[in-house]
C-alpha cells in the first residue's frame, strides 16, 4: 500500500498548526529580498499524524525484532534513557548560557568523561565528535599534528588493515595521509611480517579495530602495538567493537594511543534510522594537549560546603573545534544514564553475554555455513553466504530471504576479505529463544537454497515493497517530489 | 568473456587499439562485467591535456562501485567520447566498439611494449 | 541489567560451545590486562537513575524559569506536541540505517520528504539526507568546492560575518589538505564593508565564496552582486542559512547560490544544550555527484510499486574508501525526521506566520532597547530578521551577570569572538518571547546600567 507523499496530502488553505497572534506593533518588511512563494504543503494535524504513523509501520526496528547486524551492535535501547534525555532541565538549556546556569550539564559531561576514560583506560577525552567517523577524523588529525609538532614532516603513511571499515581510509585521506593497506594472516590476525616491513621512518600510525571486523581478537595485539611504537608511530583504535571488551580489557592498557567510542553502538543510544550518533575520543597522557576545543574541566575546586565549578578548557595544542557547541548532548545524557544503571558489573555482563551469544550462534551455524576463520570469536563472527553446490545463490539472496522469516538481514559484503560475507552480531540483548529461532531460519534457508532456490531469489515476499531497482535509482536520480499545487 | 586479439591491454583492465600514432582507449569486457551496470562516467581530462601512463583519466560509477580508469600510453588527449554522457551503459553493451572512451596521440611508441597482448591478459584474468 | 539470560540458559549455551564458563572465551586477551576492576559508582535501578538525572538537571537554569535572549546559532522555538510524540515511535527511533529498503520504507520516504521540503525551502534542486550540524555542513561545502576544481583552485573566501564556530570548524576540517588559503575573515576586516571586501578578493584562483544569511549579526544582506562576480570568475557560492528566515526572505537558490548549508535546529529540535542538531546541505543538480552524505532516491520495486532507496552510494566511504571525498557515514536521521514532521505540520501558513512573529517581535525589541540611555543599534540601517546587534554602555559580561539575578539570560557577548566589537550584545527573539518579556528586559537593562 503506497503511502502518498506529504505534498500529495496538501489541500489549499488547510492549517496544521497555529501560533498566537502578534502582541507587538506592526513593522513593515523590507522591500528587498521578500520571498514571493512558499510552496510548502498545507496539511491538517490529523493527516500529518496519520501519515507519519503509517510510515513508521513500514519500518523494521529493534523494538520489533532481532537485528544480527555485525559491526552495528543493535542492542536494546532502554526507554528510561528517552525520559532522562527529555527532562526539561536538559532540553531547555541553550549551549551558550552563562557557566553558572548550566552546572548540571557540565557535571554530567565531566562525569561521563571520567567514566568513559575509566572504562577504556585512557587519560584524556573529548565528547564533542558527532559520530564515529568524526571521532576517527579527530584521531587522524591528532596523529598528524603530533608528528608535525615533533618535526616529523616525513611521517605520512597510515597503515590500515584490509578488513577495515571504509571510514578508516576515507578519514586518513582527509587528514592528508597516504593509505597503506595491511594484510591479515590466515588466522585473521594482522600479518606481523607484513607489518614489520611496512614500519619505517615514514610511518605515522596504524588504525586498528580490535576485535577486528571478523570478530576476532588479535592474538598478537601487544606485539603489533609494540612494533608500531618502536617505529615511532601511533596506534589508533577504532572502538566500534568495544561491546566485546567492556570490563574485559581496556584498550588504553593494551597500548592504544587513541580510541573512539560509538555511543550509538556500545552504549545503547538509539540508531534513529541513521543517526544521531556520538563518537567521543579518548587519548593517552601524551596526547591530551591535542584534543579538540573545548574539553570540560573543573575550573574551581570544591570544598565541604561547595561543589566544584565546572567549565571549559582549550587544550594547549588543540587540533581545533570539530563541530558547533559541545557535542550531541542529548545522546550523551542517554549514555550517562546507561552507564549509571549498569555500573562496572553490568558493563562486564554486557561483554560476557554478547560474546556468549555470538559463540553460541557461531557454534550452531558453522555446520550449515562455511566459517572461514574457525576460532573463538568475540561479539560477532563472519560466515560465507555461498555454497559450492548451489553457485547461483549469493549472500544477498540469503539476506533477503531472512526478511521473510521476520529477521533483519546480517551485515553483508563486509568485510571485503571474506567472499560473500555475512557478518553476524547478536548483542547481549537477545534471549536463547530468539537465537534458536534465528538458527532455525538460517537452516531452513540453507535447505531452500537446494530444494527451492526461487524462494531466495524472489525474496522478500511480504514486505511493503519487494526488491528495489537500484540501477534505476542511480540513473534517473529523483531526489525530491515537487509541490503539486502551482503556488 | 571477450579478449579481441588485435588489442593491447593493461593489468588495470584498460585496452588500447593502435591506429597509426593514435591510441584508442577503453575498458575491457572483464572490467565492465566486474562493475556491472554503469550509471555514470566522469572524465578527469580534457582535449588538449598531456597525460602520462598511470594518470587517472576518468571515473566510472556503477551501482556497486566507482572505479578509476588509467592511461596506458602517454601523449596528448585528442578526442573524448561524448556519447557516454547520455548513455553510459554502452560501456557494458559494447566495451570494445561504441564504448571507446578517449583517443590519445602517442608520445612514445616504445611504451607499447609494456602492454600485454590478448593471450597474456586473458591468462591474467583467469587467475583472478 | 538488560540481558535476559538465566543460569539455565547460560549452561545450555556453554554446553553447545564446549566451554566450562563464559570467562574461558576470553583466553586470547593478554592475561595481565584481563578482567580489570573498573572504578565506577554502584549501579542504580531505574527509579534511582531517574532521581539522579532529575537532580542533575535541576542544577541548571532553563528557558522555563528564565527569559532568554540568546541566539547565535541555536534558537528557542516552540516544538509542537505532535513532533515529539511521533518521534517517540519505536519504529522510527530504534530503526537502523535504511540499507535494506524493503524493511525501511518508513525511514526512506520520510527522508525523501525531508529532501523535498529542504529543496523547496532553500530554492535548490537537491538536498542530501543531512549532515551533523550547520558548521560541519559548511566544512563539507568547502571540501566539495575543493574537489570540484580537483585541487586546482586553492583560495576560499569566507565572510567574517559567518558564525565564528563555523569558521573554526572549516579550518579544523581542512588542516590536512595542502596549500589551502582562507581569506576574508581577518581581524582587520571592517564589518560595514565585508561584502565589498569579499568581492574585491574574488579571482580566477577562488574556488568558493561563503556567506551567511541572515549573517551572524542578524543582518539580511543583498548578495546578488557578489554572486555575479563570483560566477564571472568561475567560483562557487555557498550560503549558510537560518531556515526560519526563509519563510519571509528570498531563498538563496533564487539569487544564484550553488550550495546552501545551514543549521536545521530551529525546525522543531529542542535546544538540548547544543545537540544533536541538523546540518542542512542542498545544491544544484550539476553538483549532485559531488555531494557527501546519504541521498534517498525514488525508484520502483520488482512489482512496479513506488519505492525509495539510498542511492549514489558508490561515492560514499564504504565503497570508495580512501578515494571518497568525505568520510561521513551517518546522517542525523531522527533529527531530519523531526524537521520533516515540523515543516509538514506548520506548512506554508504556519512557517509564514512563525517568521512574521519572529520578525515583528525582534523589531519591537530593537526599537525599545535602542531607546534606552546608552544603548544603540550597531547596524541601524540594515534589514534584519530575528537577531540584532546592540552596543551597550558597559561590557556585556557585566550586564549579563547583573541581569541573571532577574532571571534573564542576556544576548551573546560578541566581543569574545570579535575583540573590536566591545560592549556589543547579539540579541535574538523568537515567537516564545512576549511583548511583556521584552518590556521587562528593557526595564532591567536600564536598571543595571544606571547605578
Amino acid at each position: 500500500m503506497t503511502e502518498p507523499r506529504v505534498f500529495e496530502l496538501s489541500v489549499k488553505e488547510r492549517v496544521g498548526f497555529k501560533f498566537p497572534k502578534s502582541d507587538v506593533p506592526n513593522y513593515p518588511l523590507p522591500d528587498l529580498l521578500r520571498r514571493e512563494s512558499l510552496p510548502l504543503p498545507e496539511v491538517s494535524e490529523i493527516d500529518v499524524v496519520r501519515h507519519f504513523t503509517r510510515l513508521s509501520q513500514k519500518n523494521y526496528a529493534i523494538d520489533l525484532g532481532f537485528y544480527p547486524l555485525g559491526s552495528c551492535t543493535m542492542k536494546y535501547n532502554p526507554k528510561i534513557n528517552e525520559v532522562t534525555a527529555r527532562l526539561p532541565g536538559f532540553s531547555l538549556t541553550h549551549p551558550l548560557q552563562p557557566i553558572d546556569t548550566i552546572q548540571g550539564n557540565l557535571y554530567l559531561l565531566f562525569k561521563l568523561q571520567e567514566y568513559l576514560m575509566e572504562i577504556s583506560g585512557f587519560s584524556g577525552i573529548t565528547l564533542q565528535p558527532a559520530a564515529g567517523a568524526q571521532g576517527e577524523l579527530v584521531g587522524a588529525l591528532i596523529i598528524r599534528k603530533y608528528h608535525l609538532d615533533n618535526g616529523n614532516t616525513h611521517r605520512t603513511k597510515m597503515l590500515i588493515p584490509d578488513s577495515a571499515h571504509g571510514t578508516n581510509p576515507a578519514t586518513s585521506a582527509m587528514a592528508g595521509f597516504d593509505v597503506i593497506p595491511l594484510p591479515s594472516d590466515e588466522h585473521g590476525n594482522v600479518d606481523i611480517n607484513a607489518l614489520k616491513e611496512l614500519c619505517d621512518d615514514q610511518l605515522a600510525g596504524l588504525m586498528l579495530t580490535n576485535p577486528n571486523t571478523l570478530g576476532l581478537f588479535d592474538e598478537n595485539i601487544l606485539s603489533v602495538i609494540n612494533i608500531v611504537h618502536e617505529a615511532g608511530g601511533l596506534v589508533y583504535g577504532d572502538g566500534a567493537n568495544l561491546n566485546a571488551l567492556l570490563g574485559i580489557t581496556r584498550p588504553g592498557d593494551l597500548g592504544f594511543d587513541i580510541m573512539h567510542f560509538n555511543l550509538h553502538k556500545t552504549f545503547s543510544t538509539p540508531h534513529g534510522g541513521g543517526g544521531p550518533g556520538s563518537g567521543p575520543v579518548a587519548v593517552s597522557k601524551n596526547l591530551i594537549d591535542y584534543l579538540p576545543d573545548p574539553v570540560i574541566t573543573i575550573t574551581e575546586e570544591g570544598d565541604e560546603e561547595n561543589p566544584p565549578l565546572y567549565g571549559f578548557h582549550t587544550p594547549r595544542r588543540t587540533i581545533g573545534r570539530l563541530k558547533s557547541f559541545h557535542g550531541h548532548f542529548g545522546v550523551l545524557v542517554r549514555a550517562y544514564t546507561y552507564v549509571r544503571m549498569l555500573g562496572a558489573e553490568g558493563l562486564r555482563d554486557v561483554a560476557l553475554k554478547a560474546v556468549l551469544n555470538a559463540n553460541y550462534l557461531c557454534s550452531r551455524l558453522k555446520g550449515t555455513f562455511t566459517l572461514p576463520y574457525d576460532r573463538t570469536c568475540m561479539h560477532e563472527f563472519v560466515l560465507e553466504g555461498v555454497w559450492k553446490d548451489v553457485p547461483d545463490i549469493h549472500a544477498l539472496d540469503i539476506a533477503k530471504r531472512l526478511i521473510d522469516y521476520n529477521f533483519h538481514p546480517p551485515t553483508n559484503y563486509f568485510p571485503l576479505i571474506v567472499h560473500e560475507a555475512l557478518m553476524i552480531e547478536p548483542t547481549e540483548s537477545e534471549s536463547i529463544e530468539t537465537l534458536d529461532k534465528f538458527v532455525e531460519a538460517m537452516q531452513k534457508i540453507a535447505e531452500e537454497a537446494r530444494s527451492n532456490p526461487e524462494l531466495l531469489h524472489d525474496a522478500p515476499h511480504n514486505t511493503p515493497v519487494r526488491r528495489c531497482d537500484e540501477l534505476k535509482a542511480a540513473k534517473d536520480l529523483v531526489f525530491c517530489c515537487w509541490p503539486t499545487s502551482s503556488e | 568473456m571477450e579478449f579481441p586479439k588485435d588489442l593491447k591491454y593493461q593489468k588495470t583492465d584498460e585496452w588500447v587499439k593502435i591506429e597509426d600514432d593514435i591510441a584508442v582507449i577503453g575498458i575491457s569486457d572483464y572490467a565492465q562485467d566486474a562493475l556491472s551496470d554503469v550509471v555514470f562516467v566522469e572524465f578527469e581530462v580534457e582535449v588538449g591535456d598531456q597525460v602520462a601512463v598511470g594518470d587517472t583519466y576518468a571515473t566510472i560509477e556503477s551501482v556497486k562501485a566507482a572505479s578509476d580508469v588509467n592511461i596506458p600510453v602517454s601523449g596528448e588527449v585528442i578526442e573524448i567520447n561524448d556519447g557516454l554522457a547520455d548513455s553510459p551503459e554502452i560501456l557494458n553493451s559494447d566495451p570494445y566498439g561504441e564504448g571507446w572512451m578517449i583517443k590519445v596521440k602517442i608520445a612514445d611508441l616504445e611504451e607499447l611494449a609494456n602492454l600485454l597482448d590478448a593471450e597474456s591478459y586473458e591468462a591474467y584474468c583467469n587467475e583472478r | 541489567m538488560y540481558t535476559p539470560h538465566t543460569q539455565h540458559d547460560v549452561e545450555v549455551m556453554l554446553k553447545e560451545i564446549g566451554a566450562q564458563k563464559i570467562e574461558d572465551l576470553f583466553r586470547e586477551i593478554p592475561e595481565k590486562f584481563r578482567f580489570p576492576k573498573l572504578n565506577l559508582p554502584e549501579p542504580l535501578t531505574e527509579m534511582e537513575a531517574l532521581l539522579e538525572l532529575e537532580e542533575i538537571s535541576s542544577a541548571n537554569g532553563t528557558t522555563n524559569e528564565m527569559i532568554s535572549f540568546l541566539g547565535a546559532g541555536a534558537y528557542d522555538h516552540y516544538v509542537p506536541a505532535a513532533v515529539d510524540m511521533l518521534l517517540r515511535r519505536g519504529e522510527f527511533y530504534t530503526a537502523y540505517t535504511p540499507y535494506q529498503p524493503e524493511v525501511s520504507q518508513g525511514t526512506l520516504q520520510a527522508i525523501f520528504e525531508y529532501q523535498s521540503l529542504i529543496s523547496v525551502l532553500t530554492g535548490m534542486d537537491v538536498s542530501n539526507a543531512s549532515h551533523y550540524d550547520g558548521a560541519t555542513s559548511a566544512a563539507e561545502a568547502v571540501i566539495m568546492a575543493f574537489h570540484s576544481f580537483r585541487g586546482k583552485r586553492n583560495k576560499f573566501l569566507i565572510s567574517k560575518a559567518i558564525h565564528p564556530q563555523y569558521r573554526e570548524v572549516i579550518r579544523t576540517y581542512m588542516q590536512g589538505y595542502e596549500n589551502i588559503r582562507f581569506v576574508g575573515d581577518e581581524a582587520q576586516i571592517n564589518l560595514y564593508q565585508d561584502i565589498e571586501n569579499l568581492i574585491s578578493e574574488i579571482d580566477q584562483n577562488t574556488a568558493l565564496v561563503m556567506v551567511q544569511y541572515p549573517d551572524f549579526f542578524g543582518r539580511i544582506c543583498d548578495y546578488r552582486e557578489m554572486v555575479d562576480v563570483a560566477h564571472k570568475h568561475g567560483a562557487l557560492v555557498a550560503v549558510a542559512v537560518n531556515p526560519i528566515a526563509l519563510g519571509l526572505f528570498t531563498p538563496p537558490g533564487e539569487f544564484g547560490a550553488d550550495i546552501v548549508v545551514g543549521e536545521g535546529q530551529p525546525l522543531g529540535l529542542p535546544l538540548s544544550y547544543g545537540g544533536p542538531y541538523l546540518g542542512i546541505f542542498a545544491t544544484k543538480k550539476e553538483l549532485v555527484r559531488k555531494i557527501a552524505g546519504r541521498l534517498v532516491g525514488e525508484t520502483t520495486d520488482v512489482e512496479g510499486n513506488l519505492a525509495y532507496v539510498l542511492t549514489l552510494t558508490a561515492r560514499e566511504q564504504h565503497i570508495r574508501r580512501e578515494k571518497a571525498t568525505s568520510n561521513i557515514c551517518s546522517n542525523q536521521g531522527l533529527m531530519a525526521l523531526a524537521s520533516t514532521i515540523y515543516l509538514s505540520l506548520l506548512g506554508k501558513q504556519g512557517l509564514a506566520q512563525l517568521s512574521q512573529l519572529c520578525y515583528q517581535k525582534a523589531h519591537y525589541a530593537a526599537e525599545q532597547i535602542s531607546k534606552l540611555d546608552g544603548f544603540e543599534l550597531v547596524y541601524p540601517n540594515q534589514p534584519f530578521f530575528n537577531e540584532f546587534l546592540i552596543r551597550c554602555p558597559k561590557p556585556v559580561s557585566m550586564i549579563n551577570l547583573a541581569i541573571e539575578e532577574h532571571f534573564i539570560i542576556g544576548g551573546y557577548d560578541v566581543s569574545k569572538d570579535y575583540p573590536e566589537m566591545k560592549n556589543c550584545m547579539l540579541v535574538a527573539i523568537t515567537e516564545k518571547i512576549s511583548k511583556e518579556d521584552i518590556d521587562t528586559f528593557c526595564d532591567v537593562l536600564h536598571e543595571v546600567t544606571n547605578d
